[in-house]
């Protein structure tokens, strides 16, 4: 696509670009200025039963790691690496299927089944485990819905699409000339699967699960619905206190703390693969 | 042979508890059992003419019509500008325009509360409908993008060389070719946008709330099949939109997924 565009863009005018670029950075620089007013309400003092904040303060952000709140802080971290673990093993096989299947009907409706929950939203997805992880459909040995354990299978659904796309991407890049080499050298389809395309998939592993650790890392409705409010994560208790106590200096806090561990990795992502994959 | 059943049992995974949604919604009784002990439409019923879901419908009705229609014009001038203009700092560009979909949700809904209560538009749509806006844009220009870059300018050169002036250019040439693409993007504006939750969840109050939000504070609230029966109608509509957008622009290709022989 470069070399056609690029021909096409020598007679461009820069300007007509950047003012056809206005309108979107217009709206950007709104959604900018709602980000500045959360940092700055995360940095003023709480007035309860206002909505109006005192002087400069850093209260909020110690409130942050008060003992009630450091233990929802830690559940957060736990269930988002357990959940890019288990994510990321169920995701392989499909996203492996989806690139390396040799019928383009096959991979089309994976890529519809993969992509159609992505799409579903997520009240609908979560209503559905809150049906199947209830008790009405099936009889769990052990109680799942409103425990962590229900959140995670629920967490582990919301993320597979996107670590599916990923690794699909990924794992398409690689020429498969290596995989039949190693076959033609005697490895069996395991060991090349092992010692090949595995290997040569990481960027795609590293990059799926630095996306979905981020993003679940901020999770609200699946933990909201799944947990009824036992099983809390960083993003309930930013809804709890801005919608439930309207403590926005409160939940600023918070949801600056979210915000800056999910752009980190993202960064971090960015850093480690350059400027490649999804 | 094993991996095909692994890979069967994932799917299965993941579409499984849509279909317990589609079964549930026909549960002739409050109470769910399984199986069902007969079919029932009234939970269609009640879902169709629950007052907050009706009034909910028409919020997102509105929103939807919004800010895809201003989504649309907008992101497809930035994707023709990236493409195919000397924009400078084109990566920074494409990286901002893309970030607000990294942005948490409950960052950006409390954030875009805050700021819609400093200039007094609580309960005001525009937030809502512009918060929809930015959220969409992302994918209404990636889409515009694969499509711009898919056009052969030959096309346009010659029309151009022919005698037609730019702007007849672009609406006799350039626009009908990427009719395709700005199909697609439509459809993913209107995907996204009607299932949008947790922003809409902040900005929103019991007045202009769209329906994943009604739907939310349903769940929260009554356990009967209706939100089954609603949830079922609104799988089957994206269904038909991902699979009409797959038809019309090869998803594999928006997201880079490539066949190999």
């Amino acid at each position: 696509m470069a070399d056609a565009a690029a021909a096409g863009a020598q007679r461009r005018s820069p300007a007509l670009g950047l003012a056809l670029l206005a309108p979107s950075a217009a709206m950007l620089a709104v959604f900018a200025i709602a980000l500045g007013a959360l940092f700055q309400f995360s940095l003023l003092e709480f007035i309860p039963g206002s909505l109006r904040t005192g002087g400069l303060t850093d209260r909020n952000f110690r409130g942050v790691l008060a003992p009630l709140y450091l233990r929802y802080i830690w559940d957060t971290v736990v269930l988002s690496a357990l959940t890019t673990a288990f994510t990321l093993a169920a995701s392989y096989p499909v996203a492996y299927a989806l690139a390396r299947t040799p019928s383009a009907r096959v991979r089309s409706l994976l890529l519809v089944l993969t992509l159609a929950p992505f799409f579903t939203g997520a009240i609908v997805r979560t209503y559905a485990w809150m049906l199947v992880l209830g008790n009405s459909f099936v009889r769990w040995p052990v109680k799942l819905l409103f425990e962590p354990e229900g959140v995670l299978v629920g967490l582990v659904h919301f993320s597979m699409p996107t670590m599916i796309l990923i690794l699909a991407a990924a794992i398409s890049h690689i020429d498969p000339g290596y995989e039949r080499a190693a076959a033609s050298l005697g490895a069996r389809p395991w060991r090349v699967f092992w010692r090949v395309t595995l290997p040569l998939s990481t960027p795609g592993i590293v990059s799926g699960s630095l996306v979905v650790f981020a993003w679940t890392f901020s999770a609200f409705p699946t933990p909201e619905l799944l947990g009824g409010g036992r099983v809390k994560m960083i993003a309930n208790v930013v809804k709890d206190l801005a919608l439930d106590s309207f403590n926005w200096p409160g939940s600023a806090a918070f949801a600056v703390v979210a915000l800056a561990v999910t752009l980190g990795l993202l960064v971090l992502m960015g850093r480690l693969l350059g400027r490649g994959a999804a | 042979m094993i991996g095909r059943l692994v890979v069967l049992a994932l799917v299965l995974f993941m579409t499984l508890p849509t279909l317990v949604v589609v079964v549930a919604s026909f549960n002739p009784t409050a109470i769910l059992s399984f199986p069902p002990q007969g079919l029932s439409l009234r939970w269609y019923e009640n879902a169709l003419t629950y007052p907050q879901f009706r009034r909910a419908a028409l919020n997102s009705l509105i929103v939807t019509a919004a800010s895809a229609a201003l989504a649309l014009p907008i992101g497809t001038a930035a994707a023709l500008a990236l493409v195919r203009y000397p924009v400078r700092l084109r990566g920074l560009w494409n990286t901002a325009l893309l970030s607000p979909l990294v942005v948490p949700g409950v960052a950006a809904g409390l954030g875009l509360l805050i700021l819609a209560a400093r200039l007094g538009l609580l309960a005001n749509r525009v937030v809502l409908i512009v918060a929809h806006v930015v959220l969409v844009l992302p994918f209404v220009i990636r889409s515009v993008m694969v499509s711009v870059a898919n056009l052969d300018p030959m096309l346009e050169r010659a029309a151009a060389s022919l005698g037609a002036r730019p702007w007849r250019v672009f609406r006799r040439v350039t626009l009908p070719l990427l009719r395709p693409g700005l199909f697609a993007a439509l459809l993913f504006a209107v995907i996204v946008s009607a299932n949008e939750f947790v922003v809409s969840l902040f900005v929103s109050t019991r007045v202009t709330e769209i329906l994943p939000v009604a739907m939310f504070t349903y769940v929260v609230n009554y356990t009967d099949p209706t939100m089954a029966a609603l949830s079922t109608l609104f799988v089957a509509a994206t269904f038909a939109a991902v699979f009409l957008a797959d038809r019309l622009l090869h998803l594999s290709r928006v997201f880079q997924i490539e066949g190999h022989r």
